[in-house]
C-alpha cells in the first residue's frame, strides 16, 4: 500500500484549498494510505481541518516555533525527515509548494515531478511543459520516492467528510537559523479568492490605468468574481502583482472567466485553458484570445463592460 | 563580495509558439531560435547592477548544455558578464542533475551570490535553484522582485500567492529572479565584440565526477486537448442572452 506524505499549506487559521487538491491527486494513486503533514506553532483549526479531508488517514501535527512562517530551508529537513519511510511526496503547485518542495526532492536525492495534470498509474504523471503547449507523461523511477507538486487547477477538491487520527510529531533534524521572515503585504480583499473563484473577471493593458480598473471591479463585485488581470496590466503598475493570470501568475480554472481588454498571449492562456467558459471582449477581432474564447464580443470595453455589468 | 553566479540556460525563445512532433517523441526544436531563459536574463542583469553599484567584483555566468550554450554564454559577456563557464553536455539532464553540476561550480568558485531565473520556460520545471540551495546547505530566496544587500545579507522581496513576502537571508544565498526583479538591458554591438575577447571555458561534464540523479523517464508527448469553437455575438444584450443559456448567470 504505498504511503503518500501530503504537505498542508496554510495561512495559522485557514487550510489553503490547495491542500485538499493535492489530496485529491493522492487519492488518485492506486491504495493511497494519505497522511498529511501540518507545520504550524500550536496546530489547532489548522489540524482540524486537515482531518476532515475524504480520504486523509492520519494529520502529522509538527508544532514548532520555527515553522511560524512556511520558509522551505526550515520545513524542508523536517519533512525530508517524515518522507523517510513514503513512497510520494506531493506538495501544491502554488507559490508555497514551488518553493518547497524541490527543496525537499534534493534533500531525498530525487527529481522532481512539477505540475501533475493527471495520475496516469504506477508512478507515471502527466504534466505541462513550454507553457502548456505540449503534456509530457513522466514516469519516476522505482526505489526512489516520488516528489511531486499537485497543478491545482486539473484537480477538485477532495471533500470534507473524513476524520483522520491527529499525530504530534517532533522531527529531531536540524533547523537553519540563515533565514529569517520579514513581512508579508497581503492586498487584502473581500473578493472571493483569484484561485478558487467559480467566477472570475481579467482586466489587460487596454484598461489603461489603475483608475480604470474601477470597471473590472464592478463587474465583478455585480456577478461575486474574483479578479485577476494579464502580466501586461501587472508590469504596467495597475493592479498588485498577486492577482497576475498565467505561465508565471495564477493558473485557475474557475466556471466563468471573462478576459476584457487581454489580447490573450500563450503565457495568459496557459493560465485560463482549465476554465469552463471562457468570454472575451475586446476591441481588435484579431486578438489571439479570440481562439480560446466560447463568446466573443468585439466592441470597446469602455462601453461595454459597464453596459453588461448593468444588465447582469 | 566578491564573486556573483549567475546561471544562463539555452532555452527555446520566448516568442517562439513550440509544436509536438507528430510522433509523440517530442518537441520540434530543429531550426528553432534560441535564446537565454528570459528568467536568467533578468538573474544576470541583477548581478550586472549589484557588481555596478560596487557591491561585488566579479560576475560569472554558467551555462550547462550542448557546445552551442556558448552563444547564450557570448549575450551573456556582452550583457557585461566579466567571464563565463560552460559545462558541456550533450545528454538529458534532469533539474537535480543541473543543481549538482551548478554545485560543484559554487565549490569551484565559492561565490557570495548565485542567482537564476526562477524556472525555464522549456521544461517549466521551477526546480534548479532550489534544489542547489539543499544541495549547498544554504538559504533560497525564489521568485524575487527586490534584491538589496547590506551587512553579508540580502533582503528579498518575493512575489508569492499572497502578495509580497518579504525574506531576509545570510550569504551566500542562492536567488531566483521573477519578473519584475528589473528589465534587462539591450546588449549594444560594440559589447558584442568586446565579449569575444572575454574568456569562456568549456569543461565537460565528466570532469566534474557528478554523480547522475535517478532519471525521470519521459514516455509519451502530446499536444494540449483543444477547446470547443466558439461563438462571436454582436452586442452585449447577445452576449448576456448567451450566458443564461448555458446557465452562467
Amino acid at each position: 500500500m504505498p504511503g503518500i506524505l501530503v504537505i498542508a499549506e496554510h495561512d495559522g487559521e485557514q487550510l489553503n484549498p490547495s491542500t485538499a487538491k493535492a489530496v485529491a491527486c493522492a487519492a488518485a494513486i492506486d491504495g493511497a494510505n494519505i497522511d498529511v503533514a501540518v507545520f504550524s506553532t500550536a496546530g489547532g483549526a489548522v489540524v482540524d481541518q486537515a482531518a476532515r479531508l475524504s480520504s486523509v488517514s492520519r494529520v502529522l501535527s509538527v508544532e514548532a516555533a520555527a515553522n511560524e512562517h512556511a520558509l522551505a530551508a526550515v520545513l524542508a529537513p523536517q519533512i525530508a525527515e517524515l518522507a523517510a519511510d513514503a513512497d510520494y511526496v506531493f506538495g501544491p503547485s502554488t507559490t508555497f509548494g514551488k518553493d518547497l518542495m524541490p527543496r525537499v526532492a534534493a534533500l531525498l536525492g530525487v527529481n522532481q515531478v512539477s505540475d501533475i495534470m493527471t495520475v496516469e498509474g504506477d508512478r507515471t504523471f502527466t504534466r505541462p511543459i513550454y507553457a502548456g503547449n505540449a503534456i509530457v507523461t513522466v514516469r519516476a523511477p522505482e526505489g526512489h520516492p516520488v516528489v511531486g507538486t499537485v497543478r491545482t487547477a486539473s484537480w477538485p477538491e477532495a471533500g470534507n467528510d473524513g476524520s483522520a487520527a491527529v499525530e504530534r510529531v517532533s522531527p529531531s533534524a536540524e533547523l537553519p537559523s540563515h533565514t529569517r521572515f520579514v513581512e508579508l503585504q497581503s492586498g487584502d480583499s473581500d473578493r472571493p479568492d483569484l484561485q478558487t473563484a467559480s467566477r472570475v473577471v481579467s482586466g489587460g493593458r487596454a484598461l489603461g490605468s489603475a483608475e480604470n480598473f474601477s470597471i473590472i471591479y464592478a463587474l465583478a463585485d455585480k456577478i461575486g468574481a474574483g479578479v485577476g488581470a494579464s502580466r501586461a496590466a501587472v508590469d504596467a503598475g495597475y493592479v498588485p502583482n498577486d492577482m497576475q493570470v498565467g505561465q508565471t501568475g495564477k493558473i485557475i480554472a474557475p466556471e466563468l472567466y471573462v478576459a476584457i481588454g487581454i489580447s490573450g498571449a500563450i503565457q495568459h492562456l496557459t493560465g485560463i485553458k482549465d476554465a469552463g467558459t471562457i468570454v472575451a471582449i475586446n476591441k481588435d477581432e484579431e486578438a489571439p484570445i479570440f481562439e480560446v474564447a466560447d463568446i466573443g464580443l468585439v466592441a470597446d470595453l469602455f462601453t461595454a463592460v459597464p453596459e453588461l455589468t448593468e444588465k447582469l | 563580495m566578491e564573486k556573483i553566479l549567475v546561471g544562463l540556460k539555452r532555452a527555446v525563445d520566448y516568442n517562439v509558439r513550440v509544436r509536438v512532433r507528430n510522433d509523440g517523441s517530442g518537441v520540434e526544436t530543429d531550426g528553432v531560435k534560441m535564446s537565454i531563459n528570459p528568467f536568467d536574463e533578468i538573474a544576470l542583469e541583477e548581478a550586472l547592477r549589484i557588481r555596478e553599484r560596487g557591491e561585488a567584483t566579479e560576475v560569472i555566468v554558467l551555462s550547462i548544455g550542448p557546445a552551442d550554450a556558448q552563444q547564450q554564454l557570448r549575450t551573456g559577456l556582452a550583457m557585461g558578464a566579466d567571464r563565463a563557464i560552460l559545462v558541456q553536455s550533450d545528454a538529458e539532464l534532469d533539474a537535480l542533475d543541473r543543481a549538482r553540476i551548478f554545485h560543484a561550480i559554487v565549490e569551484r568558485e565559492t561565490p557570495g551570490l548565485v542567482l537564476l531565473g526562477k524556472q525555464a520556460i522549456d521544461d517549466d520545471n521551477n526546480q534548479t535553484g532550489q534544489m542547489l540551495a539543499a544541495i549547498w546547505g544554504r538559504p533560497q530566496a525564489t521568485f524575487a522582485s527586490k534584491l538589496a544587500l547590506q551587512d553579508g545579507k540580502a533582503r528579498v522581496t518575493r512575489e508569492v500567492d499572497a502578495g509580497l513576502e518579504t525574506i531576509e537571508v545570510e550569504l551566500p544565498a542562492v536567488v531566483t529572479a521573477d519578473l519584475r526583479l528589473n528589465e534587462p538591458r539591450y546588449v549594444k554591438l560594440p559589447d558584442i565584440m568586446k565579449a569575444k575577447k572575454k574568456p569562456l571555458d568549456t569543461i565537460p561534464v565528466d570532469d566534474l565526477g557528478v554523480e547522475p540523479s535517478p532519471a525521470l523517464q519521459v514516455t509519451h508527448y502530446a499536444p494540449p486537448e483543444p477547446r470547443q469553437k466558439g461563438i462571436m455575438v454582436g452586442t452585449v444584450g447577445e452576449l448576456v442572452d448567451a450566458l443564461k443559456q448555458k446557465g452562467l448567470i
